[in-house]
């Protein structure tokens, strides 16, 4: 069974994200449950999704400790999140910072030295250009796409199939995503040897 | 087919395929995709209604039609809902009808963690718990069938963790919906106290009925493994033991009211040792203690919040007799609460009462977010409507400060007109904000009956707060723009201080809606003095940049930060 942990801030595709790669896993012949935050805690705040996938799930939320991947949108979100990730398990995370309120307001900080800390945590870390890819792309808003792109390297869904998704769920913006993909594909390729 | 749906999609689903015919709710998380996608099929009647109450009833009346209905709403909702329900319970059905509830344990999204399954042992109703999107699917044709064979609504309780999950399930086609006729029974469906008496027996001979029922009702199933153990559980909790006690026989139930008196002890006797396991509140333990079995539940898993696989490991743990550890955490990082959207509608009222020296009741939408800091502009919620009747309270209890009562737009429809007519008829001294942002935002941006568009998509009148507040008979009524902040300030002023109760209608739309985005704009580092005035007002789009003020690409252009800065230093980005 794989669990995929998605962690973000409101606004930045979560829900999309674990969609597309909910649906991905049905697609290839998986068993599949996966979950995501509505209402109240979407408003710009940390944001939570999970995915699970294998011959058959029970639980839709994956138990602390035990994800194969820990997919952050953003640095402190990753490192908030990190708990859930299991020994030998892969952070990928978008080299992005989104300033909270509660920092830009005065009250709190934002950790200096954040990369440190996130390699400081993960045994094994992928750091993904997301913003600077989702650009190149065409759609400054594909970040999240960008990181489906680097998790696709470690799962066992094959590239016809993603973009078959992406096709079906992004109708309108399908180009742009299809880019992004593929470019955060192939910017992580060499992470996993 | 198969498809990955929701667990809220599922109902939907279910509800298409069990021909239900009508189908009404009011917007609250986590139930509300219920509605929008059975609303998608284009062959079923949906209708957002006012509030939970009137959807309650509207799907009354067309299940005594013959036709199949269903009424969605959360768990808070079942409460403005319960009239109907205890009295429906009386009168029972004609076609099926089906109520569903959604709890949310953990408040994600809510005021409180009530445990709604309550309700159905209140109202005498059975209950049906599914516990993944297939069963949320299959089980609302079983509650229509319980429905119409018994005679009574039956109440499908999701969650959260059910509504919001996504998993694999199997379509079916539609049934076709029934004709509506009527027949008249008075004895059934008037409930004055002589035909009432007779239908309470009735209740009770239906209670037994169902009780006998459950025994045999299939979708309560046993899952033996080990002998020394046995788990009793329903609903979503029902994977997390799969997970945590991967070993133990399982009784599974989907009927959790009423429950398999005989089920439940048989299986007690062919284990060493009973668990329950359940969220919020201990419903199935208490009803299995008092059959006599020995179980523990509540001693080893939490009622507080959602449980999740996390909480029944923990659960485990104790059970063994062990400490489970305290979850790590990574220290220092900045929390990250929900926020009002950069150029969200509602920050430019909060932030002239946040410089008033006035005491604010609110009530239930994303302004509510308005309490956090450094707005601060919020000092009490309870429940929808309850921004304008709380104000009420403490402007007649004699309170010297003056009282500001807010409330959005879908809430003052759905439960705060009759809050606003108490202020008129027993002549309340408050000034009530209308936040009209012509949507319900905080669940997703419903219709309701402002917008002037159905559910269905069809153009309709639009209810108008201004012209409501002059109806129930209040006299003095203004309309800002909350974007222009010293008219609003000046109003506001002007009507806090007039001796009688006044409406103060504040009109924007929400900007996710019409994503309407201005020139973005840019602070002057010669003219800002960091004197952090405009940080004041709590927008994601400002930061805070060494000792000056800057703006981020989140700025949408509404021009708050400009009028309040006092040095001329942020204006509209040139080019």
């Amino acid at each position: 069974m794989s669990d995929v942990v998605l962690a973000g801030v409101g606004g930045q595709g979560i829900v999309l994200a674990s969609k597309l790669l909910a649906e991905a896993a049905f697609r290839a012949g998986y068993d599949v449950k996966a979950n995501e935050v509505h209402g109240m805690a979407q408003r710009g705040g940390s944001v939570l999704a999970q995915v699970r996938f294998g011959e058959k799930v029970f639980s839709p939320l994956v138990p602390s400790g035990r994800a194969d991947f820990l997919v952050g949108l953003e640095e402190v979100e990753a490192l908030r999140y990190a708990g859930y990730l299991g020994d030998g398990g892969w952070a990928i995370v978008n080299r992005r910072k989104i300033v909270p309120v509660t920092v830009s307001s005065g009250s709190f900080r934002y950790p200096e030295d954040i990369e440190g800390r996130l390699r400081a945590r993960f045994e094994r870390l992928v750091l993904v250009e997301g913003e600077r890819l989702a650009r190149e792309a065409g759609n400054a808003r594909t970040e999240n796409v960008v990181l489906l792109g680097a998790l696709s390297n470690f799962l066992d869904i094959p590239l016809g199939i993603w973009e078959e998704v992406i096709a079906h769920l992004v109708p309108r913006s399908t180009e742009a995503n299809l880019k992004a993909f593929s470019l955060g594909r192939d910017a992580t390729v060499e992470a996993r040897l | 087919m198969r498809k990955v749906l929701s667990g809220n999609e599922a109902i939907a689903r279910g509800a298409y395929e069990a021909g239900v015919a009508v189908a009404a709710g009011y917007p609250g998380t986590p139930s509300t995709e219920i509605l929008e996608n059975l609303a998608g099929y284009g062959e079923v009647y949906c209708e957002w209604a006012p509030n939970e109450k009137v959807a309650l009833e509207v799907a009354a009346g067309a299940c005594w039609t013959g036709v199949r209905a269903m009424a969605t709403m959360k768990h808070v909702g079942l409460n403005v809902a319960a009239d109907p329900l205890m009295t429906l319970s009386y009168t029972g059905v004609r076609g099926g009808l089906v109520v569903v509830v959604a709890d949310d344990p953990g408040m994600y999204s809510s005021q409180n963690e009530q445990d709604s399954r309550n309700y159905a042992k209140f109202a005498k109703v059975p209950l049906l718990e599914p516990s993944d999107g297939q069963e949320a699917k299959d089980f609302v044709e079983v509650a229509l069938d319980i429905s119409e064979r018994f005679d009574t609504p039956v109440v499908l309780r999701s969650t959260t963790r059910l509504s919001h999950s996504r998993s694999v399930v199997a379509l079916g086609g539609r049934r076709s919906p029934q004709v509506p006729s009527f027949s008249k029974d008075p004895q059934k469906l008037v409930m004055l106290p002589l035909y009432a008496r007779g239908r309470r027996r009735k209740v009770e001979e239906r209670m037994r009925a169902l009780r006998e029922f459950s025994e045999r009702f299939p979708h309560n199933r046993i899952i033996w493994r080990e002998r020394k153990l046995g788990v009793v559980t329903s609903g979503v909790c029902y994977q997390y033991v799969e997970e945590a006690f991967p070993e133990a026989s399982v009784l599974k139930l989907a009927m959790t009211y009423p429950l398999p008196e005989g089920l439940i002890r048989s299986f007690a006797e062919q284990v060493e040792e009973v668990l329950v396991v359940e969220e919020l509140d201990p419903f199935l333990e208490e009803q299995v203690r008092s059959l006599g079995v020995r179980a523990e539940g509540r001693r080893y898993f939490s009622g507080i919040g959602e449980l999740g696989p996390d909480g029944v490991i923990r659960g485990r743990m104790r059970w063994e007799g062990r400490d489970p550890p305290e979850p790590r955490q990574e220290a220092d990082l900045p929390p990250r609460p929900p926020v009002m959207c950069p150029g969200c509608p509602h920050r430019g009222i909060f932030y002239v009462l946040s410089r008033m020296d006035v005491v604010i009741t609110g009530d239930i939408g994303c302004y509510t977010l308005a309490v956090f800091p450094p707005l601060n502009a919020m000092d009490t919620l309870i429940c929808m409507g309850a921004g304008i009747s709380a104000s009420m309270g403490m402007a007649k209890a004699g309170l010297k400060k003056p009282v500001v009562g807010v409330v959005g737009d879908s809430t003052f429809f759905h439960s705060g007109m009759t809050g606003l007519l108490d202020v008129a008829y027993n002549r309340g001294d408050v000034t009530i904000i209308v936040l009209d942002n012509g949507t319900t935002a905080m669940t997703g941006h419903q219709d309701h009956p402002g917008t002037g568009r159905t559910l269905m998509g069809e153009e309709t009148v639009e209810a108008r707060a201004e012209d409501i507040a002059r109806a129930l008979g209040v006299r003095r009524v203004r309309v800002v723009d909350p974007y222009d902040l010293s008219r609003t300030e000046a109003v506001l002023k002007e009507e806090v201080a007039s001796p009688e109760a006044s409406v103060v209608v504040s009109r924007r739309p929400c900007l996710l809606l019409t994503r309407e985005y201005g020139p973005r704009y840019e602070v002057s580092a010669e003219a800002c003095t960091g004197c952090g005035r405009c940080l004041r007002l709590g927008c994601p789009a400002l930061e805070k940049d060494g000792a000056k003020v800057r703006i981020n690409s989140l700025c949408t252009g509404c021009g708050l930060c400009a009028q309040v800065c006092r040095f001329g230093a942020i204006a509209r980005e040139e080019g």
